[in-house]
């Protein structure tokens, strides 16, 4: 193989005295630092650096900027790395992703000589019946297209987020970029530039044509960015996506960087499109933009023997660097019928370079195995029909070609910013007509291609940011674009043999948008989808304005009123590691945490909290577990941590008539050390949550409520509040105090060993609260009768409630006293038939349905959902809470929460708990069933997973005897 | 990410908020006849345009009113609920 690296030229980006060795399938090579991977392959002379997805066609260079990706390569557990823009490194051992057996020879090349037989789409078409074998299929064609294999032993690395701030974030540091950094940052305000690229600069690194005036420029223009104290640079960084309020994530190589600016200026310029011609993707058909990078950044010889194929004027920009740079370019093939007439021709002609006008391509003829290039199929083309006159046809021979059609504005994130387009047909690009506040956009992505207009175009985006940032400067103006498009509305050439390519990711060919047009994909968006045109991994970069210009021809439409589709972020594929965060899962542990842990308890999330749902015993299973722990607190005594319960304290004058309007009960009379039970409605009358409120003193009152609800129920607390403006403070003191609940036939006399305090029924009877003390700590006890009838609610503040918890266990060893968890708190409830919310409720229920009209005072003057009841009461009831049991010997099928209640085919309502309850020793359950269902006795169908009909009857809560 | 000013603590970002509904006058549960009270409870035109809305800045637990047009997506005032400045929402008529 030939080298065809350039001697030193100035400018160049690699160091020449830093040799990097790598290996390319299992060949030995060397670049310099500085080299990409695929620039140093080029040098080396290697052409053919990938295999395509679909057809596996071999692929060479095409833009050499992430805007394709031919050449995918993995280095070890690493895969999918792009050639073209990834750096270089000492040791690296590449292989190209998805070929078999080497990209050279690879054994699936045959699938482009069927591809007739492969159309877009085919695979549903021809794999959709019977539906049992696609598997199979799938299977194959997965293994035939696709990209690198996934190595699942990469390891877990975490790139590191940080944030930056600025007043004005400039992306893109061309001509234009660069002029706007300058002029912003003069007028005293703090910029951050981002350039993908590992040297600023933009355009001016590459784009010669042939001269080296744009080169004084460029040193000037970058001598004052980086001389000047307000910019930043973040180069080989790439400004990810457009979030709101002006934030940008910059992806360096290191990890993300958060920039949040007061305004943003887009200078991204934009990507060139590639003529589409019969065997456009041979290794050695590049983008003219491409060969230009080789050339000036990297020092490399694009090929030895070249033609340029062009339909705008760059094409002639692209010829002039390529002589220049020792290439013998043998013809200069111009699609456009008008010929050029000015000094750049007259300098090509004189390097006896041969200029064809109305001219395009044919075919590009390849070498064997369609390794390369041996030259072009030139002939007489006709602009109108966009098809070539073959019996005038010049074989010209070369090893490469370049071409130049035009440019898609790299609008990505101006798009992701709420930008409106406009198509200027003088230019043939859509521009920015609207854009929001605070963005703007200045060069080629806004339109503007001549050099001192795009440096222009900055200072007027500089002058424009620092005026919406509250300066006061004159704003320049830009003129008018001038002369020719820059780019080509149809630089198409139809070819019997299709092959020509549109979509290089996904080997889309202008038939394939013909054939999706036939089908009645014909908006952009379902042609996007039906040929996948844009969906690879350089989301359209190089083909999504073509692909619009194709459908705007196929429907006899102006490309306006066709559209374009729009890219999400990322800008470019970003690694996992890069977005990966840690896990910062707030969990909330009650300070009984690690005694649950030891005892071996099985965890359940609880709103934010992490609750014992049981504990596990060896050889029992779950439901054993918690029968064995239902049972110990029917005939003994039981302990659970409650500490997770949401507390909220209400203080302040205001505070009984808080409580009267949030809540649906009366508390305007509670006596001091009185519990009251409080129900929480919405305005809608909805039931959302209950709890215990306990007078503490005549203006405190101590609220609970549901663990899982509560930071919801504290919200409304503190809203209402701030809408009634009562004289209340809210505390919430949910994670200050530990509750722990002895419930079960001999909790008085465990608690009695403790505490002096009375605890006989006259003294301390239901809803009864007192104050004690337990060695030396304070408590509160509720009586409470939530899950027994005898059961008392130990309030402590936290960092004692492990102590308390020791004590209480070392009081009740004697009756077997049994720590139970939520789980088993669920089905000690349901055997009384306590209904919980979000439970035995959903969005909709009313307390009517519940029948919890006992806890309604509807002769308050408000509560929060009264005047919404008023209205529901005038209303027949649908449907109604009720308990009911399964026969006591029933052997089918047992129902599940949320079986239906069936009755003639119609459903009536659904199960809500349903339990087998060792205590009542038969299946239990909460259902709603229609009104004329719910008389105590009546029977009802529950329809089962199987289908079978299980007969339940309604009976009375509690569904044992309880004393 | 959005950025949204507390009137409490100054610009923040979003993910420190909690959207708490579109903000609705409640009318005078007394007056209001069922219908008017259903419409208050129940309906919402979601026609996109400058809206009331509340907002709950989570770590200081403070709710406010931001009225934002929900077609751009532009937060045009916050202030807490009672201290409105001049509104630029239209009431429905």
């Amino acid at each position: 193989m030939m080298g065809m690296r350039l001697p030193a030229k100035i400018g160049e980006w690699i160091k020449r005295d830093k040799k990097i060795h790598f290996t390319f399938e299992g060949q030995e090579y060397f670049g310099y630092e500085g080299d990409t991977i695929t620039s140093a392959l080029l040098a080396a002379g290697v052409k053919v650096l990938g295999r395509s997805f679909k057809y596996h066609r071999p692929r060479g260079v095409l833009s050499l900027a992430n805007h394709d990706i031919n050449a995918l390569v993995t280095d070890g557990v690493d895969t999918n790395i792009r050639a073209d823009v990834v750096k270089l490194v000492n040791g690296m051992q590449l292989q190209a992703v998805n070929t078999d057996g080497g990209v050279i020879k690879d054994k699936r090349k045959y699938i482009d000589s069927i591809s007739p037989l492969l159309p877009v789409g085919f695979y549903y078409k021809a794999f959709h019946k019977p539906a049992s074998l696609f598997p199979f299929w799938e299977k194959l064609i997965r293994k035939a297209a696709g990209l690198g294999i996934v190595n699942f032993n990469f390891p877990r690395i975490n790139k590191r987020k940080l944030n930056d701030f600025c007043d004005v974030l400039v992306i893109g540091a061309g001509p234009s970029g660069l002029s706007a950094a300058l002029s912003a940052a003069s007028n005293g305000l703090e910029v951050i530039l981002v350039d993908e690229n590992q040297y600023i600069g933009g355009t001016l690194t590459y784009d010669h044509a042939g001269q080296d005036t744009s080169q004084q420029i460029l040193k000037d223009l970058v001598a004052s960015v980086l001389d000047h104290s307000s910019i930043k640079i973040y180069s080989g960084a790439y400004a990810a996506g457009y979030y709101q309020d002006h934030m940008v994530p910059v992806v360096t190589d290191q990890g993300i960087t958060k920039v949040r600016a007061k305004a943003v200026i887009v200078a991204t310029g934009a990507f060139e499109q590639p003529p589409v011609f019969h065997n456009n993707d041979l290794p050695g058909v590049m983008l003219g933009s491409a060969a230009q990078r080789m050339i000036h950044r990297y020092a490399v010889k694009p090929f030895n023997i070249g033609v340029v194929v062009t339909a705008n004027d760059h094409g002639y920009r692209v010829a002039l660097d390529l002589v220049n740079a020792g290439v013998e370019v043998s013809a200069l093939v111009d699609m456009r019928p008008k010929p050029k007439q000015d000094a750049q021709v007259d300098a090509l002609v004189g390097k006896g370079v041969q200029v064809y006008t109305g001219y395009c391509i044919y075919e590009a003829l390849p070498v064997k195995g369609k390794l390369g290039v041996s030259g072009a199929l030139v002939c007489p083309y006709d602009e109108e029909t966009a098809t070539a006159d073959i019996k005038n046809a010049v074989r010209i021979e070369c090893d490469g070609v370049a071409m130049s059609a035009g440019w898609a504005p790299a609008g990505a994130l101006l798009y992701q910013s709420g930008m409106g387009v406009a198509y200027r047909n003088d230019i043939q690009q859509f521009v920015p007509n609207r854009l929001p506040k605070g963005v703007f956009a200045a060069g080629r992505v806004n339109g503007v291609f001549s050099l001192d207009g795009r440096m222009n175009d900055g200072l007027r985006a500089a002058a424009e940011a620092s005026n919406f940032l509250g300066k006061q400067v004159n704003v320049v103006s830009v003129a008018e674009h001038q002369g020719v498009s820059p780019s080509h509305p149809y630089p198409f050439v139809h070819h019997p043999k299709g092959k020509n390519f549109v979509d290089f990711d996904e080997d889309i060919q202008i038939k394939d948008f013909i054939n999706a047009a036939k089908e009645g994909f014909d908006n952009i968006e379902l042609m996007k989808r039906f040929t996948t045109v844009g969906m690879g991994p350089s989301q359209g970069k190089h083909s999504n304005m073509n692909a619009i210009r194709i459908l705007a021809k196929i429907r006899n439409l102006p490309v306006e009123k066709i559209g374009s589709t729009t890219a999400r972020p990322f800008f470019h594929p970003t690694p996992m590691g890069h977005l990966g965060g840690r896990s910062f899962h707030s969990h909330r542990l009650t300070s009984l945490h690690a005694w649950h842990q030891a005892a071996g308890a099985c965890f359940v999330d609880v709103g934010a909290w992490s609750r014992p749902a049981y504990y596990q015993k060896a050889g029992l299973s779950r439901l054993e577990n918690i029968q064995q722990e239902s049972l110990a607190v029917r005939q003994s005594v039981g302990i659970i941590d409650s500490s997770t319960l949401g507390k909220v304290e209400v203080c302040g004058p205001d505070a009984a008539e808080f409580l009267e309007r949030f809540y649906t009960g009366v508390y305007a009379d509670q006596k001091i050390g009185r519990s009251r039970y409080v129900l929480l409605l919405d305005e809608l009358g909805v039931m959302v949550d209950d709890g215990i409120a306990t007078r503490l003193a005549d203006e405190q009152f101590f609220v609970t409520m549901s663990t899982a609800n509560a930071p919801a129920v504290y919200r409304e607390m503190q809203r209402w509040l701030q809408i009634w403006k009562l004289n209340v403070t809210l505390v919430n003191v949910t994670g200050a105090y530990g509750v722990i609940n002895v419930a079960g036939p001999k909790a008085a006399k465990v608690l009695s060993k403790l505490v002096s305090l009375d605890l006989s029924e006259a003294a301390l009877p239901m809803g009864r609260s007192a104050k004690t003390e337990m060695n030396g700590v304070s408590l509160r006890i509720v009586r409470a009768a939530f899950v027994a009838k005898q059961a008392y609610e130990i309030y402590m503040p936290s960092p004692y409630a492990l102590s308390i918890w020791k004590a209480l266990l070392e009081a009740g060893k004697e009756e077997g006293i049994c720590p139970f968890g939520t789980d088993t708190q669920r089905l000690l409830r349901l055997e009384l038939g306590h209904p919980l919310p979000g439970i035995d409720t959903d969005g909709l229920t009313n307390p009517f349905e519940m029948r919890a009209d006992h806890a309604l005072n509807m002769d308050k003057p408000f509560f929060i959902g009264k005047r919404s009841l008023e209205i529901i009461a005038k209303k027949p009831l649908t449907k109604v809470l009720v308990p009911f049991v399964l026969a006591e010997n029933y052997k089918g099928e047992i129902p599940q929460d949320c079986n239906l209640i069936i009755e003639n085919g119609a459903i009536k309502g659904r199960v809500t708990s349903i339990s087998y309850s060792p205590s009542a020793k038969r299946i239990i359950g909460l259902a709603y069933v229609a009104p004329h269902q719910s008389q105590l006795g009546s029977v009802f169908d529950i329809r089962t997973d199987n289908g079978s009909l299980a007969k339940a009857t309604v009976v009375t809560a509690p569904f044992f005897n309880a004393d | 990410m959005k950025l949204l000013n507390c009137p409490m603590n100054g610009v923040r970002p979003l993910s420190e908020f909690l959207f708490g509904g579109e903000f609705r006058e409640m009318p005078n549960p007394d007056a209001s006849t069922d219908l008017e009270w259903a419409s208050y409870v129940h309906y919402r035109d979601n026609a996109p345009g400058i809206k009331k809305e509340w907002w709950y800045h989570s770590p200081s637990g403070t709710w406010f009113i931001a009225e934002r047009n929900t077609l751009t997506d532009e937060v045009l005032a916050t202030y807490l609920h009672g201290n409105s400045p001049v509104s630029k929402v239209k009431e429905p008529s």
